[in-house]
C-alpha cells in the first residue's frame, strides 16, 4: 500500500508552494540587469558555487552567525532548519531501505510510519540499519520538539535569548508559524499513535505511543493524526510564500547570486526583491537600531521596513528617519544590503523633487601632488582643518588646501536624501576641481565626503581619510610623536568604520601618543553619533537621545577624552559629553614635540 | 528731465488674506520645528550654496510664513542639503527637512 487520501493535503501543498515559487523567481531573475545576468552566467559553473553552498550550510542550516549572537538562539533556529533537513534526507534514505525501490512519491518517506509498520525492534536489532534509522529519526524529531519549546518559551521572555524586543508578525506570519509550529507535534502523535498500535517506533515515539494507549484508543486515533499532520504540512506550504517564511528558499538563492558577484542598485529592482523576502523579521535588528531603541521611533528597524517593502506600501517615516548608520546590517544575520534597500525607496520618494546648481562655475585648482578637501563639515570645526594645515606642514607635504574658502558638498547628503541627480551635479563639479590639480593622493578630513569619494567619483588618484594619511607620515618617520599621557576611547564614525572598512588606522594613530580604552561597543557595532546626515526625518530632540546612547557606551571606561574620526560625529557628541571630544587630527597636533618645545619656548 | 537719483518704491505692504499659505500650512504639518525659527540667520551665514549664490534660509522661512512663495521654488533648488546649518541653528530646527518639505509642497501645489 503506497497511497491514502490523507497524503493529499501534503502533496498538493507542496506542488502548489513549488509552482508559486519557481513563477516568482523566475519573473525575477528574468527581470534581472543583464550584467547581473551576465554575472550570474560566468559564474555558475565555478568554485562560486560550492562556496555558496558551504555558506548555505554553515547558515540556513547551522545558524552560525545566530548562534554568535546568542547559543540558546542559534539552537533554536539550527534546531528547526538542520532538523528538519536532516528528518528529510534520513527519511528518505530510510524508505529506500525499506521499499528498496529508487523512485518514491514525495510523501511516501514523510508518512513512512504510516505505510510499513514494523514489528518492536528487538534489543539486537538497533544495530542493524533499520533499527539505527528508527532510533535516529526519534532523535533528530526530538531535537526539533527541543527546539520548538524554546520557541514558545522566546514568546513568553525573549530576554534569554539576548533580545530586548521581538518583532510583531502580520496575519499570514501567524497563520504560517501555527501551522509550522503544530507539524512537529501532529508528526508525534501519528508516529506515536501507530507506534502503539503496531508496535513500532523507537525511545520516543514507542514510549510515548504505549503511555499514550494506556488510556486512549491509539488504533481508533491514529489515522485521524495522520490527516492532521498532512493538514498541517499543506497548510504551511501553501502560506509560506506569502509570510516571513518566504525567507527560507529566498535566502538560499540570494546567498548564490552575492558570490556571484551581484550587488544591489541605487534603484528598486528585481534583485532587491530577493534582498527584502530574504529578511525572516527574526528580530535581532530591533535591539540594534539607536533610532529605536534610544530615539523611541517605531517602525524603522529592517524587520519592520522590509516588511512594508513586502507589502508595497513603504512609509515616509520609516523611510527617511532612518540614519542610515548602518549597524543593523552588522547584526543582520542574513546580511541584507538593509542600507542600500532604504536608499532605493528614498529615490523612489524623491524622484520628482527638482534642484540645481547652475550657480556654480567651474573653478580650477593650483598643481599640488597632494590635495586637502576639508568639506563642508570640517569649515564647522575649524580646529580640525588648523591642524591639518600644521600637520601637513610639519610633515613637508607639499598640498593644496583646494577648499579653503568654503566647499561645495560632496553630495553625500542629497545621495542619501534620494536625490541621485542633484548629488551627481555637486559630484562632477568637485571632480572637475579636483582632477585639475593632478594630485596623485586625495586627502579627506570627513568621513561622509569620503565614502562618496571612494564609491561614487570615479577618480583615479588614491583617495585617503585624514587618519590613513596621519598613519603613513608617522610610519614614514615625518612625524616625532609624544605620548601626553591621556587615556581615550575611539568613537568609530559609522562612514569611516562600517561605511568605508576602516578602523584599524585611527586606532593605531592613537597608540603613538595616547593609551587607548575599550568603549563598551566599538568597530562595526559602534552605536552612532546621532548626528548622521543619512536622516532627515528625525528632529533634534530624538538624535540627542542617540547622542546620549552613544557617549554612554564610550564613558564605559572613563577615558580622560573621546577621540573620534569625523567632524560632524566631535560635533554632535561633544554637545552633551562630560569630557573633551577631540579629532583624532587635534590630538596628534598636540603630540607633536615640535608644538612642545615651542610652548616650552613660549612659556620660558 | 534731470535725474536726481529719486525712484518711486514698489508697494511692500503685505497683504495676508491675499497671499499663499499653503506651503506653510504643509510645513506646519510636515516639519514643525520650522515654526521656533526666530530668524536670527545663523542658517544663512553658515550656508554652503550661500558662498556661490544668495540663497537664504532666513529670507525663505520668513517669505513662506508671509505667504509670499513666487520666489521659493528657485531658492529651495538651491540648496546642497549639506546640513551645516542644521548644526549651526540654535534652535533645533530640522533645517534640511525644511528644505525637502518646501520642495515637496511646491510638487504637491504645482507651484
Amino acid at each position: 500500500m503506497t497511497f491514502d487520501f490523507f497524503v493529499l493535503p501534503f502533496f498538493l501543498g507542496l506542488i502548489t508552494l513549488l509552482v508559486i515559487l519557481a513563477v516568482k523567481y523566475s519573473r525575477w531573475i528574468r527581470e534581472f540587469d543583464p550584467a547581473d545576468k551576465a554575472l550570474i552566467k560566468k559564474n555558475i559553473f565555478t568554485t562560486k558555487s560550492l562556496r555558496a553552498a558551504g555558506e548555505v550550510f554553515m547558515e540556513s542550516l547551522l545558524h552560525r552567525k545566530m548562534f554568535r549572537k546568542n547559543a540558546l538562539l542559534g539552537y533554536m533556529h539550527m534546531s528547526f532548519a538542520m532538523g528538519w533537513f536532516l528528518l528529510i534526507v534520513c527519511g528518505n534514505l530510510e524508505s529506500r531501505i525499506y521499499s528498496k525501490v529508487h523512485l518514491n512519491p514525495p510523501y511516501y518517506p514523510i508518512f513512512l510510519k504510516f505505510f510499513v509498520h514494523d514489528h518492536r525492534v528487538l534489543a539486537h536489532e538497533l544495530l542493524s540499519i533499520p533499527g539505527v534509522f528508527r532510533v535516529l529519526m526519534d532523535a533528530i524529531l526530538l531535537m526539533i520538539l527541543s527546539g520548538l519549546a524554546l520557541a514558545l518559551f522566546k514568546r513568553a521572555s525573549s530576554r534569554w535569548f539576548g533580545m530586548r524586543k521581538a518583532s510583531k508578525h502580520s496575519l499570514y506570519d501567524r497563520i504560517a508559524i501555527t501551522t509550522l509550529w503544530l507539524i512537529f507535534p501532529l508528526r508525534l502523535l501519528a508516529e506515536s499513535f501507530t507506534a502503539a498500535t503496531y508496535e513500532g517506533g523507537s525511545f520516543l515515539t514507542n514510549s510515548f505511543g504505549s503511555f499514550l494507549g494506556s488510556f486512549l484508543p491509539a488504533e481508533t486515533l491514529a489515522y485521524p493524526a495522520w490527516w492532521a499532520y498532512s493538514l498541517a504540512l499543506g497548510g504551511f506550504f501553501v502560506s509560506l510564500p506569502y509570510s516571513r517564511f518566504m525567507h527560507i528558499p529566498t535566502e538560499i538563492m540570494l546567498i548564490f547570486f552575492r558570490h556571484y558577484g551581484v550587488k544591489p542598485s541605487l534603484h528598486f529592482n528585481h534583485y532587491s526583491n530577493f534582498e527584502i523576502q530574504s529578511c525572516p523579521k527574526c528580530g535581532v535588528c530591533i535591539d540594534a537600531c539607536p533610532v529605536h531603541t534610544d530615539a523611541n521611533r517605531d517602525g524603522i528597524p529592517p524587520a519592520y521596513f522590509l516588511r512594508s517593502l513586502r507589502d508595497r506600501q513603504p512609509m515616509p517615516s520609516s523611510t527617511f528617519d532612518c540614519l542610515l548608520c548602518g549597524r543593523c546590517e552588522s547584526y543582520c544575520p542574513v546580511g541584507i544590503n538593509i542600507n542600500a534597500m532604504r536608499l532605493s525607496q528614498r529615490v523612489e520618494f524623491s524622484a520628482h523633487l527638482n534642484g540645481s546648481f547652475r550657480y556654480l562655475n567651474g573653478a580650477t585648482a593650483r598643481p599640488a601632488s597632494v590635495a586637502y578637501f576639508a568639506g563642508c563639515m570640517t569649515h564647522l570645526t575649524p580646529s580640525i582643518k588648523k591642524s591639518m594645515i600644521m600637520i601637513f606642514k610639519e610633515g613637508g607635504v607639499e598640498f593644496n588646501f583646494i577648499d579653503e574658502e568654503g566647499s561645495v558638498c560632496c553630495g553625500r547628503p542629497l545621495w542619501m536624501a534620494g536625490k541621485e541627480k542633484q548629488a551627481r551635479e555637486l559630484m562632477e563639479h568637485n571632480k572637475k576641481l579636483i582632477e585639475s590639480t593632478g594630485c596623485t593622493t586625495l586627502v579627506l578630513s570627513c568621513p561622509i565626503c569620503l565614502k562618496v569619494f571612494r564609491e561614487e567619483y570615479g577618480m583615479k588618484m588614491e583617495i585617503l581619510h585624514h587618519s590613513q594619511f596621519i598613519l603613513r607620515m608617522i610610519d614614514q618617520g615625518k612625524l616625532r610623536l609624544s605620548k601626553h599621557g591621556l587615556r581615550v576611547a575611539f568613537h568609530d564614525p559609522c562612514e569611516l568604520g562600517r561605511g568605508s572598512g576602516i578602523y584599524e588606522e585611527p586606532r593605531k594613530v592613537i597608540r603613538n601618543f595616547a593609551e587607548l580604552v575599550a568603549a563598551g561597543e566599538e568597530r562595526n557595532m559602534s552605536v552612532c553619533c546621532g548626528g548622521s546626515l543619512g536622516s532627515t526625518g528625525i528632529d533634534a530632540e530624538r538624535r540627542d537621545g542617540v547622542s546620549h546612547q552613544a557617549l554612554e557606551t564610550l564613558m564605559q571606561n572613563r577615558p580622560d577624552a573621546i577621540v573620534t574620526a569625523c567632524p560632524l560625529c566631535k560635533k554632535t557628541l561633544q554637545k552633551d559629553s562630560p569630557v573633551v571630544v577631540s579629532d583624532i587630527s587635534e590630538l596628534t597636533v598636540l603630540a607633536l614635540e615640535t608644538k612642545k618645545i615651542e610652548a616650552a619656548a613660549t612659556m620660558n | 528731465m534731470k535725474n536726481f537719483g529719486y525712484a518711486i518704491n514698489s508697494d511692500r505692504q503685505i497683504d495676508y488674506d491675499s497671499n499663499d499659505h499653503r506651503v506653510a500650512r504643509y510645513l506646519a504639518e510636515h516639519e514643525p520645528s520650522f515654526m521656533v525659527c526666530f530668524a536670527c540667520g545663523t542658517c544663512s551665514a553658515t550656508c554652503s550654496a550661500g558662498l556661490f549664490t544668495d540663497l537664504s534660509l532666513r529670507e525663505m522661512i520668513g517669505n513662506i510664513k508671509r505667504g509670499e512663495i513666487s520666489k521659493i521654488k528657485s531658492e529651495a533648488e538651491k540648496c546642497m542639503l549639506c546640513g551645516k546649518c542644521q548644526l549651526a541653528c540654535p534652535r533645533g530646527v530640522n533645517t534640511r527637512n525644511v528644505i525637502l518639505t518646501i520642495q515637496r509642497a511646491l510638487v504637491k501645489y504645482n507651484l
